[in-house]
């Protein structure tokens, strides 16, 4: 099924927040806004649902922890036991400091380097994809709002969105993906 | 304008009034002779209580983690090594005390200044409270200058090396290293320095909150560009001066053990302190229906600090400690061999209070919007950082007699109430919004 999107474009970011809340209270439905960069508070304007990628972090963070420490445990104390700093001890708890900066660092990497990647699935982002944002302008200086046109009356949409401050309003009909 | 709850000034003369009892009854139960000390100790062991505490805790403390030299061994100069450190506890709580409430002030005031100097468009809605915090530094200045000066005249003996005999090559109690360091480490000099450390904060505070005052009807903004300027020299003097404030006032209390970076790890702790208490005051004027333009944007920046700095501090705390346990040089790790010996507790429960309990509770964003959660993290962060101090005074000047009781608790009222009572007092004396501050606009409508 055919489906028609107006896309709206302008030219400031500050406007274009207003915009984002003038077009949800008139409960058009907006499907995506292209940005040049990120625009604090948009995801709030938007009203996306909260990332949840802060608890996979934390997650990734407990694996990379316990890699460490198994890691650790293993090389240094069991498989060839290594007197640390003239105490030869051979506990893991006992050597504990010694290895808090492994500790740290492997609960950093796991975090930072599973988040990324778990954010590039979720995007559906993998190398040589083919850019999705519909005007080049987009990664210039322009915003773009996505409007589902649906049922509403494309004249009446379109005059409100200059009345938002748009300053070029297209429609598009994609028969392709929806 | 605020005005001062009567309720308020109650409370806080309450804590100071019960504060003081304690702290007296401190001074009066110390022992003053050695025969006092032999009948307490034996008093303890009919009773077999494990509550009268410091002297549990040095019949196995005998012998070893003491760094200074008296301990010879032989009974008598046992019981006279007790004796001294009986003595001294009183005098370190209330310098503890006296000090962690100083610290507080100056870490607001420095708080105060990194956001001037900064141009910090979120903070400027809080100025007023941080202004209120900081003018208990005066306060607090010539109460821990008295102390030191007390020390200096030999009132109290907490301050190890600042006996004569120590550095005299013809006494028996010659200490080559003390001797070594008199050169910095003698009493004219460090009351100089205390006195030209007071004067320099003082100044600053004086001054910036001057210029804040006239900046409410000022038709430019000369004040502000001012302060701005003073800001900015005053954080130069006060990163050299704070290093050394905290070699002079806390390491010296062990002046054979020495640490580079001591004078960061006591800053902060420092700044971990001030945050909570400018979040927690100004959670307190909020609930009291004042500061109307401050939102929990705010709070969540302040708690957001706290979280910081909590972990900076630990950063700080296990770099110090890794390298010396590392090491295992015997001058330095005698340092923390007397900590964890016999402070196993306030050592590894600091710990946990400043570091594991902040970062759980504070790690996630919701949390740090509500105020109650920042409310009961915030005690357990000052409380943590009292201990901290604790630490870092206690095992040097009382050794193994050391217990939280009377005159730590009672020091620690006392000083609250004084604080509240003069900070909150201090908070009355000038409208509560800046509102003339070029950035106050940005402030009012920060939010994340």
């Amino acid at each position: 099924m055919a489906s028609k999107v107006i896309h709206a474009i302008y030219n400031d970011d500050d406007i274009l927040m207003n915009a984002v809340k003038a077009v949800r209270n008139e409960h058009y439905h907006i499907e995506e806004v292209y940005t040049p960069f990120p625009v604090h508070g948009l995801d709030k304007a938007m009203g996306l649902a909260d990332t949840r990628i802060a608890i996979t972090s934390f997650l990734y963070g407990l694996v990379g922890l316990s890699v460490a420490i198994v890691m650790m445990n293993y090389i240094m104390i069991e498989d060839w036991p290594q007197n640390i700093g003239g105490k030869p001890s051979f506990s893991y708890i006992e050597n504990m400091p010694a290895f808090v900066p492994i500790m740290f660092e492997l609960t950093v990497f796991f975090a930072a380097h599973l988040m990324v990647i778990t954010f590039y699935m979720r995007s559906k982002l993998w190398p040589f994809k083919k850019a999705e944002n519909p005007d080049v302008r987009t990664t210039d200086d322009h915003f773009l709002m996505a409007i589902d046109a649906g049922n509403n009356d494309i004249e009446k949409v379109s005059k409100f969105l200059v009345a938002t401050g748009a300053i070029e309003i297209s429609l598009i009909e994609n028969d392709d993906e929806h | 304008m605020y005005t001062l709850p009567n309720k308020l000034k109650v409370f806080a003369i309450v804590f100071m009034v019960v504060g003081a009892i304690g702290m007296i009854s401190g001074f009066l139960f110390a022992p003053s002779t050695t025969e006092e000390v032999k009948e307490m100790m034996a008093g303890h062991h009919e009773e077999g209580h494990g509550d009268t505490h410091s002297m549990e805790a040095d019949t196995h403390g005998e012998g070893h983690g003491d760094v200074k030299e008296e301990a010879h061994g032989g009974e008598d100069a046992h019981y006279e090594h007790v004796l001294h450190q009986m003595q001294n506890r009183p005098w370190s709580a209330l310098y503890i005390a006296s000090f962690f409430f100083f610290m507080i002030a100056l870490g607001v005031l420095a708080f105060y200044a990194i956001q001037y100097a900064a141009q910090a468009g979120w903070s400027p809605v809080l100025f007023r409270v941080m202004e209120g915090i900081t003018a208990y530094l005066p306060v607090a200045s010539v109460i821990l200058f008295v102390l030191l000066l007390l020390s200096a005249f030999h009132v109290n003996h907490i301050f190890h090396w600042m006996d004569p005999e120590l550095v005299n090559p013809e006494s028996d109690h010659y200490d080559e290293l003390i001797a070594g360091k008199s050169g910095f480490l003698n009493v004219p000099f460090f009351l100089i320095r205390a006195a030209i450390f007071l004067a320099g904060w003082n100044l600053y505070r004086y001054f910036s909150r001057k210029n804040s005052i006239a900046d409410d009807t000022a038709e430019d903004n000369r004040y502000y560009k001012k302060n701005f300027k003073i800001s900015a020299g005053f954080l130069v003097f006060f990163i050299v001066t704070e290093s050394i404030m905290s070699w002079d006032w806390i390491m010296s209390f062990d002046p054979h053990w020495f640490s580079t970076l001591f004078g960061w790890y006591v800053f902060a702790g420092m700044m971990v302190c001030a945050v909570t208490v400018i979040a927690l005051v100004t959670i307190v004027l909020k609930s009291q229906g004042y500061l109307e333009y401050v939102n929990d944007s705010h709070i969540h920046d302040l708690a957001k600090f706290m979280f910081g700095f909590s972990i900076f501090w630990t950063y700080l705390w296990f770099s110090q400690f890794m390298l010396i346990w590392y090491a295992d040089i015997p001058e330095e790790v005698t340092y923390f061999v007397t900590r964890i010996e016999d402070y196993k507790i306030p050592f590894f429960g600091m710990l946990a209070m400043n570091f594991i309990f902040p970062v759980l509770l504070l790690m996630n964003s919701d949390y740090k919007r509500m105020n109650w959660f920042v409310v009961m993290t915030g005690i357990v962060i000052l409380l943590g950082h009292y201990v901290d101090v604790f630490n870092m005074v206690m095992p040097a000047t009382v050794g193994t007699s050391w217990f939280i009781g009377l005159p730590e608790i009672g020091s620690m009222l006392f000083f609250f109430g004084l604080f509240v009572l003069v900070v909150f007092t201090a908070l009355t004396k000038a409208p509560l919004l800046a509102k003339n501050n070029p950035l106050i606009k940005e402030s009012k409508h920060f939010h994340y």
